[in-house]
């Protein structure tokens, strides 16, 4: 009995020290790609907060619907009303963590795979993709590209605009991370 | 000792995933609670209700297109097709100059009539945290008739100044939920020239309509618009009634096309507020509809959300 209090003291004293050397950022950068013959969509946010963790690889986002911008103002009212419904679901969020080959306390460039869940619209799903980390000069450098199917997510769209929403959204990650201080 | 084993792998397995969720709560935490201000957004579809307007406006740099049309009373019968025989029109630009200002113009059949509006956004309902109950707007806008009266010395006699009425509006709205809207508007109207001595020039006014939500693409509203009694009467002869209006807004993409129910035929302020002769009770019911079509002028790269 002593012995499960010591293991669990010590995971907690271990995850605590883990976020505290912790890599964060509050100016990450997600935006998604919609390209038909019909209408291009984009839409950008510059304020995703994303957290590393140095020594287990695992990996957080968050990101406000509402914080995607449009070009067209009236295309980001529908993609909250109509599609995300932010009102109701006002986050995106991913958490999971990298694997593959890299020491996370040298310089260096790595091809990593991500692997982890994906919450968006109310849905959360399993989501494995490829990204790139390069540390240089105590930054740590994050990108990744993958699609996405707003059906999977239960983001439906009605036939009338379909030809418009493309099958398959482009979604591009680059998330600039510096140690926590 | 299996006992312990078996406890300790939980643990592990079960620490890491608490060591992933933990990541994940600290951010969306700080997430929520470092972005403020949250605007309410899309509290009407629409830039009219059905002739109110709405707290809505164009984006910056947005310029939309508006037509309203209204066929003739559908009490008029078989030989009149129900009234599709007949047609007034209002056209109309509006434009934001800023998320906050916008400006309009527009040009109605009923009696030539030219209008010119402008309308600010005082104050913005928030969502996050919820601490601005309410959007509210100041409206002001102009009406002037050019129609020309049949005898050619009364008209010449007619001065500008005394086609002229001027409205004043508080628009003041709240987005109950996703899918309920509510406005009420108190107004005031000054017309420059009234028929009788028994009329006041200064009208008092008071405008409420809604919406709900039947689809995240479809609503029905309705509006109604009350002027105080003893303050009118009609230049027909006519008694006066209060303007009741049923719409059906469907959204598409760019349009908002919205099918309509009223009693009265006009669409300026001056008019049907102060001047609906048609009645519900009498069947005096005009179908007709509005379309808009935003047109983006500038590119909108301002987050609406001061985030």
């Amino acid at each position: 009995m002593l012995l499960k209090y010591y293991i669990f003291l010590f995971t907690i004293f271990f995850s605590l020290k883990g976020i505290c050397q912790n890599y964060t950022t509050k100016t990450g950068f997600i935006g998604f790609y919609s390209k038909t013959p019909l209408e291009d969509i984009r839409g950008e946010n510059n304020q995703v907060y994303a957290v590393l963790d140095p020594a287990s690889h695992h990996m957080a986002f968050a990101a406000l619907l509402k914080g995607f911008i449009f070009p067209k103002e009236l295309m980001q009212t529908h993609f909250n009303e109509n599609y995300v419904e932010s009102d109701k679901f006002p986050k995106a969020t991913f958490s999971g963590s990298c694997t593959g080959d890299m020491d996370l306390s040298k310089d260096g460039i790595y091809q990593v795979v991500v692997k982890g869940d994906l919450s968006l619209h109310g849905v959360t799903k399993p989501l494995e993709t490829t990204g790139q980390i390069e540390v240089k000069n105590g930054k740590i450098t994050g990108s990744s590209a993958f699609k996405i199917k707003p059906e999977d997510y239960q983001i439906t769209i009605p036939s009338l605009v379909r030809e418009k929403i493309a099958q398959e959204i482009d979604v591009k990650v680059q998330i600039v991370w510096t140690r926590n201080t | 000792m299996r006992k312990i084993y078996f406890s300790l792998i939980c643990l592990i397995i079960s620490s890491q995933s608490i060591a992933q969720d933990s990541l994940l709560r600290s951010i969306s935490d700080s997430l929520s609670a470092a972005h403020g201000t949250q605007y309410v957004t899309g509290t009407f579809k629409a830039l009219y209700i059905v002739n109110m307007k709405t707290i809505e406006a164009p984006a910056a740099g947005a310029l939309n297109f508006e037509i309203q049309h209204r066929f003739g009373t559908i009490n008029q019968g078989a030989y009149h097709l129900w009234g599709l025989d007949f047609a007034t029109l209002r056209l109309g630009l509006d434009y934001g100059i800023s998320d906050r200002l916008s400006v309009g113009i527009g040009r109605s059949s009923v009696l030539e009539t030219f209008d010119g509006y402008v309308k600010y956004k005082l104050l913005r309902q928030t969502d996050n945290p919820a601490s601005v109950p309410v959007s509210i707007a100041l409206l002001g806008t102009t009406s002037y008739y050019t129609d020309k009266i049949a005898n050619p010395k009364l008209d010449s006699a007619f001065k500008s100044a005394y086609r002229l009425a001027y409205t004043a509006q508080i628009l003041i709205a709240r987005k109950f939920s996703s899918k309920l809207s509510f406005q009420i508007t108190p107004t005031f109207i000054h017309y420059n020239l009234v028929d009788s001595a028994s009329e006041h020039n200064n009208v008092f006014a008071l405008s409420a309509g809604g919406r709900f939500k039947i689809t995240k693409r479809m609503a029905i509203t309705a509006e109604y618009n009350y002027l105080f009694p003893n303050q009118l009467s009609s230049y027909t002869g006519l008694p006066l009634h209060n303007a009741l209006s049923f719409g059906w807004d469907i959204e598409t993409g760019g349009h908002v096309f919205q099918l309509v129910f009223t009693n009265a035929q006009t669409m300026n302020e001056p008019q049907y507020i102060g001047q609906t002769v048609g009645s519900w009770g009498n069947g005096d019911i005009y179908f007709g509809f509005n379309i808009s079509r935003i047109f983006n002028l500038k590119p909108h790269n301002k987050p609406k959300a001061q985030i």
